[in-house]
């Protein structure tokens, strides 16, 4: 797999140490399902260049984050900030046009379309429509399997081929954030080496990105910081090194006990 | 008679039903495919356009602009309808999108009667179109309704497969056809895509509606109706939300119709819409996805 350069529009922040406002600031976030609570006064923050993950059991409200944040769903209260603009009631295509792209949980491909229509439609939103063929030319260099398979349906590849698309296709929003809901999902143990190898590259050209993952040890190895997530609250949270050597503690905010 | 060109004249015949049919199918099938929403007042959009066109050619239009207007004012009808009655019921379980859309053709064709009565009118045309075409000591027949007909609907899809394939609207529509919520995730502006295809289905209603008018001359409130049935039968058994599966459906039903009437005895013609109709029974009962429409595997 070829290195990833990403072009950056200003100079790239290095992680958190002296960045004075956070690129992504949720506040008391509150979301309900019907009259079930699913998140429950969570706030988190990510600053440019900066990876964090959002660990936590099933249901722990994860991945109803992202769709909120993505505008797919309504807070019921709390602040969503881009950039210190509020997005929390923006439509998602205003959500995407600002920068927040999003790479679904199953992936979620357009399969009766081609790989490079796909691609395509990742730009749809995107307000700044110059260097798009280079930001093609980028993923086709990251993934060479898309560029072979260009003209194929999405849904006649396999499941990391999917998945490098469903990459591929967020980035072509040029996002300053890349929200990632179970990138390891329903992968080959080494198609998940490969894609972490991949977000790896992605972090360090730049890549801002919020994480939600099962794999508590790849994410933690990945990012810089995690929030664990349980019934709607966050739990713990702190530098992920800290949070590898410190794995009961871990256990104990996935599961609800103290240690 | 020959038996050759007895089955040619057939073929003319059920090309130029089935052209009708595949315009009315692919438009329900668009707006099903992005709303999931079985649209009843589809068919009035062939009534829509059709008056369009009469009033045009009283108002002393030539009989060109006047389909061109026509064709205008149905697409036209169709974005109004949707921002009016279906956009504040989007979201609202299927039932509800249904009953609007019955109340939507109840009160179209309830402003037809008031406007135009019930009756029918005359659809004139213009001498050039008036006349037909003999072959073969007139063995063949054909009208200059029929090559309008087919020359017309060819230019539509043509259209229509440029833009579902080379646009980034029309591709964003196929998307947005395929998995809602995940076009939101990419940032498609759902609301323009869904506008799009209202125009275009209902322009292509709207074109059906005025061949309609040409090929029996005459236009009423109601003409909608039967077409509309026929044409979700046609969607149906193509595979409903899928454009080609309305294209094909909607041809193989006119060519089914025609064949009842041409090579069946005489006394199984009246029958012709109660076979239609059994046909969609059994397509719904043992092939539900119809033809064209796969469901799609999980990929691990």
């Amino acid at each position: 797999m070829a290195t990833l350069e990403l072009a950056h529009d200003g100079p790239s922040v290095p992680a958190r140490e002296g960045a004075t406002r956070a690129l992504l600031e949720v506040s008391d976030l509150h979301v309900n399902y019907g009259t079930v609570a699913a998140v429950r006064g969570v706030s988190l923050s990510v600053a440019a260049g900066e990876v964090v993950a959002l660990l936590g059991a099933n249901g722990a409200g994860k991945s109803t984050m992202l769709r909120t944040i993505s505008g797919l769903i309504r807070p019921r209260s709390g602040s969503i900030m881009l950039d210190g603009k509020a997005i929390h009631r923006l439509p998602p295509v205003k959500i995407v046009g600002l920068g927040v792209a999003h790479c679904p949980e199953g992936r979620r491909l357009f399969g009766s379309l081609t790989v490079a229509e796909n691609l395509r439609l990742g730009s749809a939103a995107r307000v700044d429509r110059t260097g798009l063929a280079e930001e093609r030319e980028r993923i086709y260099t990251t993934f060479p399997i898309l560029r072979e398979r260009m003209t194929q349906p999405a849904g006649t590849l396999s499941g990391g081929e999917q998945q490098m698309l469903a990459l591929g296709r967020a980035l072509m929003a040029k996002p300053r954030v890349l929200l990632l809901d179970e990138p390891s999902l329903g992968l080959a143990p080494l198609l998940v080496k490969q894609i972490f190898r991949t977000l790896a590259e992605f972090k360090a050209a730049g890549v801002t990105m919020l994480v939600v993952e099962q794999n508590i040890n790849l994410a933690l190895d990945l990012a810089d910081r995690a929030y664990v997530l349980r019934t709607g609250e966050v739990s713990l949270a702190g530098p992920a090194a800290d949070l590898k050597t410190d794995y009961e503690k871990v256990a104990a905010a996935y599961l609800g006990v103290r240690p | 008679m020959s038996i050759e060109l007895y089955i040619t004249q057939q073929l003319i015949n059920a090309i130029s039903l089935g052209s009708l049919y595949a315009l009315v199918a692919i438009g329900l099938s668009m707006i099903f495919g992005i709303l999931r929403m079985a649209n009843f007042a589809h068919g009035d959009m062939m009534m829509v356009g059709a008056f369009a066109t009469l009033v045009l050619q009283w108002a002393g239009c030539n009989f060109g602009w006047a389909v061109v207007g026509g064709i205008a004012v149905g697409a036209l009808a169709g974005v109004l309808v949707e921002r009016v009655a279906y956009r504040p019921v989007r979201g609202a379980p299927e039932v509800t999108m249904l009953l609007t859309s019955f109340a939507v053709t109840y009160i179209l064709e309830n402003l037809g009667i008031l406007i135009f009565t019930s009756s029918p009118r005359n659809f004139p045309l213009p001498d050039w179109l008036n006349s037909a075409f003999q072959l073969f000591d007139g063995q063949i027949t054909f009208t200059q309704i029929n090559i309008l007909t087919v020359v017309l609907t060819t230019v539509a899809l043509a259209a229509l497969g440029w833009f579902v394939t080379r646009t980034d609207v029309g591709l964003g529509m196929r998307a947005a056809a395929e998995d809602m919520p995940a076009a939101h995730l990419v940032g498609l502006d759902v609301n323009r895509l869904i506008v799009v295809a209202f125009a275009i289905a209902s322009g292509f209603a709207g074109l059906a509606g005025i061949l309609w008018a040409a090929q029996s001359g005459v236009v009423d409130p109601r003409m909608g109706f039967t077409p509309l049935l026929k044409a979700f039968v046609g969607a149906i058994i193509g595979g409903f939300g899928s454009i080609p599966g309305a294209l094909i459906g909607g041809y193989l039903l006119g060519a089914l119709e025609v064949s009842i009437v041409a090579f069946l005895p005489s006394q199984v013609s009246p029958y012709r819409d109660a076979i239609v109709f059994a046909l969609l029974i059994a397509f719904l009962l043992f092939r539900p996805n119809g033809l064209m429409k796969r469901t799609q595997e999980v990929k691990l």
